[in-house]
């Protein structure tokens, strides 16, 4: 009788070269990006840096120094302190929104397209309402009534989010529940809830956690484009959006303050991105089969 | 009329009605379909691409829901069961599957899937849990320590049935539906996995319902032949007796159809024209009589019934060749 002739050894050995080439140079850049970007996100306070929000009327739009690493802005305040601080709340708002699109948008998906049926015509026309109501009048009024804070834009950016994540985890589910194994499972006598979380979830949490991935960059950006139209976080509260917003009124004479934090947004956003790629293609089961 | 195969059959199938609705329309994939399967037999079943076979076979399991009829596992009526009754009585009748690699789920390791059968039966203890495994996977001619750990795209489309065998062997199951097991498989690898579901049914006392389509392979594995055509059956016999005396037109068609291995022979004429009508709008009467060579003005107007044409075979058909 037939039995593997492969050994063990000569298999792991394979597969560490095959990692070891997918990861090139770019993938370690944009992971060494990340950690910098992330270290002083958290330690922002450990730093030895001036106030991100005091103002030098003296010292406006001042050229790099040693004083002031990369200058001060319009109202004098230190630029780097501002952008490090700005990256705490681009983080943290590009972080959290995805995560509770991912987080209801997927379990919306993944039941609508596990059950089908009535739920899931619901959870789609609810979904398309969502998609079809214009997202910058829907900021407008949450930030107009309910006031303009940091907790409150991750809100809208997180629900805005939801829609696509929900159609993505669906996609996959519908893809998925007609596959045997699903069949296999409920033949066994699984329930559904077993069904769902240990057959079906493990294979949608990859796109899904790729999506999220773009889903981040997407709303880092998206957050920079409210607080650049003065929706975001409210000042002194620093942003790399409302930083290039700042900026705008002195382009003609220091372009810089308006593409420091346009440079670190666009490295940050294509370092997730690369991540996200990279992620997907290691976790795939069937080596690039996608 | 019904065919008795034994005082005693495991499975006993009444009058299975089994329709689906695609687009408003109703399918009629099932109609009143009657088996019996004894203990320790294999009844192969033989029929074209959709001609309901497979959705017989879930029906079985109660994994798409009849319309009318019974479906007897050792006495019990699983039609009328539901939630943990239904879940216990699954354990006794596992599922084998066309396509070994989509019946494994691609993120999940062998050891995990093989053991999941029992995880849900309620088999608490790990350590027994890979002991049964393990015991399993070596049934089935694979080595448990080089296996358990791996994933399923890392096997070949036969030792994925060889998984998918070790799945259905894990909870020591009385009874095992085969939908058309090797036809997703290479015609080398075919002759090894009907050799082991020969030499599991013996070591584990199982009972199968074979079902494929393609006569020869139906033909080496079978007690007994039931032939499914648009839902209903043609022909329920012994094997070797249906095989060397057809008594319906379709069988006697099928037969004819498989390829002798000899240049010379050429391939006879007589092979249905045309596909098979649709099971939306099945023919009256006879379901066959659009494609059949002896149909008459009875064949549109009454629909035969299974009735004995020698010892032990029986045929639906007013005009039977025997």
């Amino acid at each position: 009788m037939a039995t593997l002739e492969l050994s063990l050894e000569d298999e792991a050995g394979a597969r560490r070269a095959r990692r070891g080439r997918r990861l090139g140079m770019l993938f370690w850049f944009a992971i060494g990006w990340m950690v910098l970007v992330f270290a002083v996100a958290i330690f922002a306070d450990l730093l030895p840096l001036p106030s991100p929000t005091d103002m030098d009327m003296l010292e406006r739009r001042a050229p790099f120094s040693v004083e002031h690493w990369l200058g001060t802005d319009g109202l004098g305040r230190d630029e780097l302190s501002r952008l490090i601080y700005g990256a705490r709340i681009s983080l943290i708002v590009g972080l959290c929104a995805p995560v509770i699109g991912v987080t209801i948008g997927g379990a919306l998906g993944m039941l609508a397209g596990y059950f089908r049926g009535r739920f899931e015509s619901l959870v789609v026309g609810s979904m398309d309402v969502l998609l079809a109501f214009p997202p910058l009048i829907l900021a407008l009024a949450v930030t107009a009534f309910l006031g303009q804070s940091i907790f409150n834009l991750t809100c809208i950016l997180g629900v805005l989010g939801i829609p696509a994540f929900m159609r993505v985890a669906r996609a996959s589910t519908l893809t998925l529940a007609r596959r045997e194994f699903v069949i296999a499972a409920q033949a066994l006598g699984a329930s559904h809830a077993r069904i769902l979380l240990r057959e079906l979830l493990p294979n949608v949490l990859l796109p899904l956690l790729a999506f999220f991935l773009l889903g981040v960059a997407v709303t880092i950006v998206v957050e920079g484009a409210l607080s650049f139209l003065g929706l975001g976080v409210p000042p002194p509260i620093s942003s790399w959006g409302s930083m290039i917003g700042e900026g705008r009124e002195s382009l003609d004479v220091a372009p810089r303050l308006a593409f420091i934090p346009a440079i670190a947004m666009f490295l940050t956003v294509l370092a997730f991105n690369l991540i996200g790629d990279t992620m997907r293609a290691l976790t795939d089961p069937r080596q690039g089969a996608l | 009329m019904m065919q008795q195969v034994s005082s005693d059959p495991l499975l006993k199938v009444e009058n299975l009605v089994v329709e689906y609705a695609v687009g408003g329309r109703t399918v009629h994939a099932v109609s009143g379909v009657s088996l019996e399967i004894a203990r320790g037999e294999t009844l192969g079943l033989v029929g074209e691409s959709g001609c309901g076979k497979s959705t017989l076979g879930r029906a079985v399991l109660q994994l798409r829901k009849a319309v009318s009829g019974k479906v007897l596992f050792d006495g019990h009526d699983l039609t009328a069961m539901q939630g943990d009754a239904l879940r216990k009585m699954r354990r006794r009748v596992q599922l084998i599957f066309q396509d070994p690699i989509a019946s494994l789920n691609p993120r999940r390791r062998i050891g995990d899937i093989v053991a999941e059968p029992l995880v849900i039966s309620g088999v608490a203890d790990p350590a027994k849990r890979k002991q049964i495994v393990d015991d399993v996977l070596s049934a089935v001619g694979l080595d448990p320590a080089l296996v358990g750990g791996r994933l399923p795209h890392e096997f070949s489309g036969g030792q994925c049935q060889r998984i998918c065998i070790a799945r259905a062997l894990v909870l020591n199951p009385e009874f095992i539906i085969c939908d058309e097991p090797v036809s997703a498989l290479d015609v080398s690898i075919r002759a090894q996995i009907l050799n082991l579901l020969e030499e599991m049914k013996a070591r584990y006392g199982l009972t199968l319902l074979f079902i494929a389509h393609d006569l020869a392979v139906v033909k080496s594995v079978s007690d007994r032949v039931a032939v499914m055509y648009l839902g209903r059956l043609c022909e329920v016999g012994p094997s070797e007796q249906l095989f060397a005396s057809p008594a319906h037109p379709y069988t006697a068609l099928l037969i004819e159809a498989i390829p002798v291995p000899d240049p010379d022979v050429r391939p006879t004429q007589s092979v249905p024209v045309g596909e098979p009508p649709s099971p939306i709008a099945p023919p009256s009467g006879c379901r066959f009589r659009t494609r059949c060579p002896r149909a008459d003005a009875r064949c549109v107007d009454e629909v035969p019934e299974l009735r004995m044409v020698a010892p032990g075979q029986f045929a639906a058909c007013h005009h039977p060749l025997i």
